[in-house]
């Protein structure tokens, strides 16, 4: 096989890939990266306390990015910035420049709910909305201008099936999101976030607040979807990184701002780090 | 639900930006509503406000407004007496309803007599005075006639303000963290010594927030007192001699005032709007003080 | 060791007494509750039927029955909701959604909520006579008596509305946000929606203080209790037809004590679907998650 050459669906069959509709693209996977989004000198202040000090790293299409490091040196600072979520905190300060498909997403022309549905977001907590599975699909298809029923239902039904729910849910879509089970919730949240047909998508710890079963189940559904979406994720959890990333970014604390330590291959972060920190963190001598 | 069809007309920038507006519309015309009442008030009064010097509604020799006599004091007087009695006896027994619902009460018990003291709080003013007129008033008038009095008057007052009282306080009770009562308890203090010693401590600021807002209600209340209180304007020199209140008053010269007669009668209305006006802006600096 | 026990035996007894002092309370409470039931019920249960409920009071309202009283009293709660609704929950949507709470607008609109939380009735039928009868001209009329009974309303409204949309978590305002949603769609379809009880149970508790409502509309509303031909026509509300049954009218009681009791049934039909409500959503809710 050309490992220079895109791979479409004829090369894999539905059974392989799970997915039944749409096409998937593969990429050359970290022989030949195309960076989709470019962070420069990223710095987050919320008021007077600094959540992120000129972080500059490139996101790669395609790839799991995988963000590590302990709690608090601004990982989810990080992720809010690139959908800019941030514009809900009040007192939060952005300096720098994030690049989403070599546009500026700070510019004056740019459009958030655009670019919101190009970068998908998935939270810890799992949140579907208070309505029947059916509304949680409806409600932002129809904010983005899909208005025809038939066609939200055609969209709900592909991406239950790409996260593995339909089977579970197809007789009871009318019936209440918050009837199911926390990892099925949070698989609805992430079929949710793909109705759009997101490029890219954010997910923050999606499988910290699940038991051990549904986290598995979501963690394989997230290495599926690698090569069809670019995704970064933040974890705690370094095997998880270690199982599905494939680049890793180190943050730590330094003078009391969140400031990216390393970042690379993800087999060069866990094997060979370059800086002290990393290997320290990694081996679980500090943090 | 219509909002469902999109508008694909209005770019979703415009439809946050007018929902703005309209809210703010709608707040700023909220806020303005009390700035009207205050300015109506103060221009109907305007007519005595202008002539006559504040001094003489304290000194004037009666209130004869059609002759130009506007002594408020008797009024104010019997305001503050039926107030004051209402809460002696509302408080002691507001307080003990919150603690039977919070901490002498089963649960099921609380809950019952929880609804009761909010089916209190809904029943008309009006319905209180009519019971106080058809049944208190006789029975005080076979004690010592005439029935209306200042008696009839504190005895329907409490049972109104009673509601208010042990709800805030009931709440201020809830609020106190359980582990301090956890504490109490681990150290052996009797539910007395508990409540005296831990729960009132810590609730002091929202029940004392509760007892001035009553206060606030007691003063401002006019249909009860009106129809109890035997509506005489004198200082009243004992329990049983009738009185009238300044919102009674109000309510019962409006009919047929005019000009410089309805003017003074605007005016103790501003009166009384200042002093509840007071009373809350204490209750609610209490209440941020107890949050801070 | 005699001191010791000593104080313990205070306590004990202190302790007993102020037991005792707190039965006492509640029931003499419970006893004058059920006084003044049993009263009302003894005084007015004859006279109620339906004839009662439907027909127009005659001779003063000794004869006859309420329901001129009715439809005005209905009318004006009408007029109150209508005007006090858009403006206490627009002012709630923004207050809970849009404005800080240490902004200037915020405080503002707090203050003066605050404030007109405590004017006595009485003072609101006075400005609502200035203002609504004579200077906006409406005469003793259901519209005047529903406009100054829509500016009592309002801080109760705005209060429970606002509490509603604040106890929405932000977990669903930021979901909204990450899937594009404007912040308009977020309000009408996600965060109403939820806060829905909450509103509902401050609107029947609106409407509980509307209809209790006397000192404000003595003024505003009039006294006329024929059948009102249209909502500049005065009305009569039926807390007013109680008091006036009961002050001016001799031989008036049977029906004033009817009227009560109608009163109160209404009130407490409200009182306990507004409690229903509450209880059911959130039980619908609790279930769900």
């Amino acid at each position: 096989m050309n490992p220079n050459k895109p791979i479409t669906t004829q090369a894999i069959s539905g059974e392989e890939s799970g997915f039944t509709l749409g096409p998937l693209q593969m990429g050359p996977v970290c022989c030949d990266p195309q960076s989709v989004i470019q962070v420069e000198n990223l710095s987050l202040r919320y008021g007077d306390k600094t959540a992120l000090d000129k972080v500059t790293l490139d996101i790669y299409r395609g790839c799991i990015t995988a963000l590590i490091g302990p709690s608090g040196c601004g990982k989810t600072s990080f992720l809010s910035a690139i959908n800019r979520l941030t514009d809900l905190i009040p007192n939060c300060v952005i300096g720098g420049r994030i690049r989403v498909d070599g546009q500026d997403i700070h510019a004056t022309e740019s459009n958030v709910q655009a670019l919101r549905r190009k970068v998908g977001m998935v939270f810890q907590k799992p949140t579907p909305f208070p309505l029947s599975i059916r509304r949680n699909f409806s409600l932002p298809l129809r904010e983005h201008g899909v208005t025809r029923r038939s066609e939200i239902d055609a969209i709900s039904e592909q991406v239950l099936r790409d996260v593995g729910l339909w089977d579970e849910v197809c007789d009871r879509l009318d019936t209440a999101a918050l009837s199911l089970s926390g990892g099925q919730q949070q698989r609805l949240c992430i079929a949710r976030a793909l109705a759009l047909n997101p490029q890219i998508l954010l997910m923050d710890e999606p499988c910290s607040a699940l038991d051990p079963i549904a986290s598995g189940v979501v963690e394989d559904l997230i290495s599926r979807l690698r090569g069809r979406y670019t995704i970064v994720i933040v974890t705690h959890n370094l095997a998880q990184a270690r199982r599905i990333a494939n680049y890793a970014a180190f943050f730590w604390v330094k003078e009391r701002a969140g400031q990216l330590v390393e970042f690379g291959q993800c087999r060069h972060i866990f094997e060979t780090p370059t800086h002290q920190l990393t290997a320290a963190y990694i081996s679980g001598a500090r943090g | 639900m219509i909002w469902s069809k999109r508008n694909i007309l209005f770019p979703l920038k415009l439809t946050d930006s007018l929902l703005h507006g309209i809210l703010r519309a709608g707040a700023v015309i909220s806020a303005l509503v009390m700035l009207l009442i205050s300015l109506f008030l103060i221009v109907e009064s305007w007519p005595v406000l202008g002539q006559i010097s504040p001094v003489r509604f304290f000194t004037d020799l009666s209130w004869h407004p059609l002759e130009g006599a506007y002594q408020l004091m008797p009024m104010l007087a019997g305001t503050l007496y039926a107030s004051v009695g209402a809460l002696l006896l509302a408080i002691p027994l507001g307080i003990a309803s919150a603690l039977f619902i919070a901490y002498y009460a089963s649960p099921r018990l609380a809950k019952w007599y929880k609804r009761l003291i909010e089916l209190l709080a809904g029943i008309p003013s009006v319905v209180f005075g009519f019971w106080g007129l058809t049944t208190l008033v006789p029975l005080i008038n076979q004690l010592h006639p005439p029935g209306a009095s200042l008696l009839a008057a504190i005895l329907v007052l409490t049972l109104m303000i009673l509601p208010t009282i042990t709800l805030t306080a009931y709440s201020a009770l809830m609020a106190v963290p359980i582990e301090f009562l956890r504490n109490a308890a681990a150290l052996g203090l009797s539910r007395w010594g508990m409540i005296h010693g831990v729960a009132f401590p810590a609730a002091r600021a929202g029940i004392v927030a509760g007892i001035i807002l009553a206060m606030g209600r007691a003063i401002g209340e006019t249909m009860a007192v009106l129809m109890v209180a035997g509506n005489v304007v004198q200082y009243p020199d004992g329990l049983f001699d009738p009185i009238r209140t300044l919102a009674s008053n109000i309510a019962l010269e409006m009919a047929y005032a005019m000009g410089d007669h309805r003017a003074a009668l605007f005016i103790s209305g501003l009166l009384l709007m200042v002093m509840v006006m007071m009373l809350s802006g204490m209750a609610g600096w209490l209440e941020r003080s107890r949050h801070a | 060791m005699l001191k010791i026990n000593a104080m313990r035996w205070r306590h004990f007894y202190l302790d007993r007494l102020v037991q005792i002092f707190v039965y006492l309370a509640v029931f003499l409470v419970c006893a004058v509750f059920l006084w003044i039931l049993i009263d009302l019920l003894r005084g007015g249960f004859a006279h109620i039927s339906w004839g009662f409920l439907i027909e127009s009071p005659r001779d003063a309202g000794r004869a006859g029955g309420i329901g001129s009283i009715l439809v005005s009293t209905v009318l004006i709660l009408l007029v109150a909701l209508a005007a006090a609704l858009p403006l206490a929950w627009t002012a709630a949507a923004l207050l809970a959604e849009y404005v800080s709470t240490t902004s200037k607008l915020g405080i503002v609109v707090h203050y003066s909520l605050q404030v007109l939380a405590g004017v006595p009735s009485i003072v609101f039928g006075l400005f609502g006579n200035a203002f609504f009868s004579i200077y906006l001209g409406l005469g003793f009329s259901i519209l005047s008596g529903g406009l100054t009974l829509a500016c009592m309303l309002l801080p109760i409204l705005v209060s429970t509305a606002e509490a509603g949309l604040r106890a929405v978590p932000d977990s669903y305002r930021s979901a909204a946000a990450a899937l594009g949603m404007s912040r308009a769609a977020a309000l009408f379809h996600l965060l109403l929606p939820i806060a829905a009880p909450t509103l509902a149970a401050g609107l029947l508790l609106g409407i509980g203080r509307a209809v209790a409502e006397t000192a404000a509309l003595l003024f505003t509303s009039g006294y006329a209790d024929r059948m009102p031909g249209s909502l500049l026509d005065s009305g009569r509300a039926l807390a007013l037809h109680i008091f006036d049954l009961s002050m001016n009218v001799p031989g008036g009681d049977a029906p004033a004590y009817a009227s009560a009791l109608v009163l109160v049934a209404m009130l407490l039909c409200i009182n306990i679907f507004a409690m229903k409500l509450v209880q059911d959503w959130q039980r619908r809710r609790t279930i769900l998650e």
